[in-house]
């Protein structure tokens, strides 16, 4: 089943100096209980994307086109159509979202039970005491030692890896059907990382629910993604399974980026392999294809086709889409 | 055998805790460096990795006398430099350089890239031979920047830009050893293989050694000839890139390898992971015995009580009771 449809998504936000593009075009969509992938570099969209979506981005300031049919406890609804005051039935409660940093959703003078219980208070018409159960039930599977007497601790009085598992139990609190976890182990060190992916696996299996994870660590894709969308300068730039994406990456830019990283399992090599240059300016995108700069394939495209078209992202094997004139189909 | 050109020797750095209130006193210390030992050779690099505040930076700065040791000695070219006045290093400083992480907060940001780099000159009033000028574009040249940017500020540049700024300025006055202090922990990894890279050309054109501290071990080895691995202020384990990576002695090390994610689906879904339980303690009351003991999966009481002495296995030194 289609849990989130999501097409047509542009984000602009105007500033004195023009318009920035950072969310160009881009169209996906998320199976229930499935677990997407979004990478790509720094400033490459993936935060803006889902911000649109959750309706977090400032109207004032953020021009944001599209739509997102998602389907909800109510019934089908557009995330980007709907009035922002609507959606706040919808957020955590069939969506929720974890970041880098928890104490951006932790606050900092409640006690970490005041908030598990007030987020399920919020969109469960029960008695405090029974939130109460479901704050502690949830504080022990995400790995609380003693949650019972925990849940009158404050954030503080938790390290980093623990803070990130109250804000994961908070997330969870309403049994949502899609997570979306925004660089949720970014900021932790690999021994905590590798608690909280195994964790956020088990839960996945246990609550059948969906993930967008947000990363730029193809390692941390690799062992957790069902499905993989690439993003460069607001575009997705390539979309597979994600065997398929390791094996066969079809845009020059993926395979760049998978030759660039330095990797543990193979004899280092002197030299890496780096993608020359830096992403463009999201004010002034290049005309043609956004990658052409730095791809080192260019050369295999007759003419000057890459700096004049932009390439459309165009199916290559079952489900697997890539957005460069290298490997299209005739007459796709 | 040719002198090292850095020797350290139970170095450590305490940070004294102050109680709050009007009459501050001394609660007790920070050991944020406790004993590590350790040589570099000349043209060597030596890794330095470890989790979150394990003291990989405060060992670098200590080093340069960026901090006052707290005891152990530190020796630069056979000379002890340990108790030395910060006007006794300043010929020295221009031997040893530093590199950050942050390419955003290291470079102010009032001043144009070709004055940052040219303040080295001025800081030790040296004269370059075809002036300042000159001297500061071939640097630019050299780590890859357009020359012609030299009265452009830090904001007008990406962040491997910045980096390169960083890595020009170290170099200005020709150093023999560089601290890069997480040289390429905030750069993509596109951008991260074009710094990693250079800083591995610029050591075989000049004859560096460097101390390169990281968290990511997958970087490490790439640009190390030896890796040192730390927890909690101490060295764990200290041995040849391949054979640390190959064959890890201690717990700890064989951990750390295991939670890098490998970026390939099949290995990485189907390889025997370690998960560590726990966290990792407070450096100011550091568990007696192995200060891994709360988190090992083989301590036994032994691990509890007594620190374990370091033993040479092979190539590498492992402190560990039970090493594999
Ligand atoms: N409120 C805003 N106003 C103007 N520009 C913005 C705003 N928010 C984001 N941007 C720009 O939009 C682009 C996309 O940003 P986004 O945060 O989505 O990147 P990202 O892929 O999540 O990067 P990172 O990996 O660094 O988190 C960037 O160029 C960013 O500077
Ligand atoms: N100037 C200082 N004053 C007091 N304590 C300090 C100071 N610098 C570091 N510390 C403490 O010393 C310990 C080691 O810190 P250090 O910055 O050396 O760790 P690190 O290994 O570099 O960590 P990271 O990977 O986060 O950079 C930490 O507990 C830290 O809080
Ligand atoms: S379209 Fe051209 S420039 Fe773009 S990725 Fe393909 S070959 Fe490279
Ligand atoms: S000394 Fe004991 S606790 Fe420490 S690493 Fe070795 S086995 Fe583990
Ligand atoms: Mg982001
Ligand atoms: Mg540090």
């Amino acid at each position: 089943m289609t849990l989130l449809e999501v097409k047509n998504l542009s984000v602009g936000f105007p500033t004195p100096d023009g318009v920035v593009h950072a969310v160009n075009d881009i169209s996906f969509s998320i199976d229930a209980g499935e677990t997407l992938a979004i990478v790509g570099e720094s400033g490459s969209g993936k935060t803006v994307t889902n911000l649109a979506m959750m309706g977090l981005l400032n109207s004032n300031t953020a021009q944001i086109s599209g739509t997102a049919r998602f389907q909800s406890h109510t019934g089908e609804i557009d995330l980007l159509g709907i009035d922002p005051n609507e959606l706040q039935k919808y957020r955590g409660q069939d969506i929720s979202m974890i970041f880098q940093d928890p104490m951006s959703s932790l606050h900092p003078y409640f006690s970490i039970g005041d908030q598990i219980i007030e987020a399920h208070q919020v969109h469960n018409k029960v008695d405090p005491d029974v939130s109460k159960e479901r704050a502690i039930e949830l504080l022990g599977l995400v790995g609380i030692p003693d949650p019972a007497s925990r849940i009158t601790s404050f954030p503080h009085q938790f390290s980093g890896g623990m803070r990130q598992r109250v804000m994961i139990a908070m997330a969870l609190v309403n049994n949502p059907s899609l997570l979306i976890a925004d660089e949720p182990t970014t900021a932790l060190d690999v021994t905590v990382q590798a608690q909280i992916l195994s964790l956020l696996k088990d839960l996945q299996r246990e609550f059948k629910m969906a993930v967008i994870l947000i990363t730029h660590d193809l390692g941390v894709v690799a062992g957790a993604a069902d499905r993989v969308n690439v993003m460069y300068a607001g575009r997705i730039v390539e979309s597979a399974n994600v065997f398929d994406l390791y094996a066969k990456p079809a845009m020059p830019y993926t395979q760049g980026l998978l030759d660039s990283v330095p990797r543990l399992d193979r004899p280092h090599t002197n030299r890496l392999s780096a993608i020359p240059g830096q992403p463009p300016s999201m004010i002034s995108l290049p005309d043609g294809c956004s990658f052409a700069p730095r791809c080192s394939r260019i050369s295999e495209v007759a003419g000057s086709k890459c700096l004049m078209i932009m390439p459309e992202l165009t199916l290559r094997t079952d489900a697997h889409s890539a957005r460069c004139f290298i490997g299209e189909r005739a007459g796709a | 055998m040719t002198t090292p050109i850095l020797e350290v020797t139970n170095l450590a750095k305490f940070f004294p805790i102050q109680s709050q209130g009007i009459f501050s006193r001394v609660k007790g210390d920070n050991k944020a460096v406790n004993g590590i030992s350790f040589t570099l050779n000349a043209g060597e690099t030596l890794g330095l990795v470890g989790e979150s505040g394990c003291g990989k930076s405060t060992a670098g700065r200590t080093i340069l006398k960026l901090y006052e040791p707290t005891s152990g000695t530190i020796k630069f070219e056979g000379e002890d430099i340990t108790s030395y006045s910060a006007s006794k290093m300043k010929p020295l400083r221009t031997k040893m350089q530093m590199i950050f992480q942050d390419p955003y907060s290291s470079l102010n940001p009032r001043h144009t890239i070709g004055s940052i780099i040219a303040a080295s000159y001025e800081i030790q009033k040296i004269t370059p031979e075809n002036g300042v000028k000159r001297a500061v574009q071939d640097l630019m040249e050299r780590v890859g920047l357009n020359p012609e940017h030299y009265n452009r500020y830090p904001h007008e540049f990406s962040g491997g830009q910045r980096q390169r700024i960083g890595i020009a300025r170290a170099l200005a006055l020709k150093p023999k050893f560089i601290v890069c202090d997480e040289p390429v922990s905030a750069l993509d990894v596109s951008i991260q293989a074009q710094v990693i890279n250079l800083l591995d050309d610029l050591r075989d054109d000049f004859g560096l050694s460097y101390l390169f501290i990281a968290h990511d071990l997958s970087v490490v080895q790439h640009i190390s000839q030896r890796v040192a691995v730390m927890y909690l202020g101490k060295i764990m384990e200290l041995a040849p890139t391949e054979e640390l990576y190959k064959n890890p002695h201690h717990p700890y090390t064989k951990a750390l390898l295991s939670a890098i994610p490998i970026p390939d689906p099949i290995l990485e879904r189907k390889r025997e992971q370690i998960i560590l339980s726990g966290d990792i303690p407070n450096p100011v009351n550091p568990p007696t015995g192995c200060v891994f003991n709360t988190r090992c999966w083989k301590a036994q009481d032994k691990c509890r009580t007594t620190e374990p002495v370091i033993m040479q296995i092979g190539a590498s030194q492992v402190a560990c009771h039970f090493p594999d």
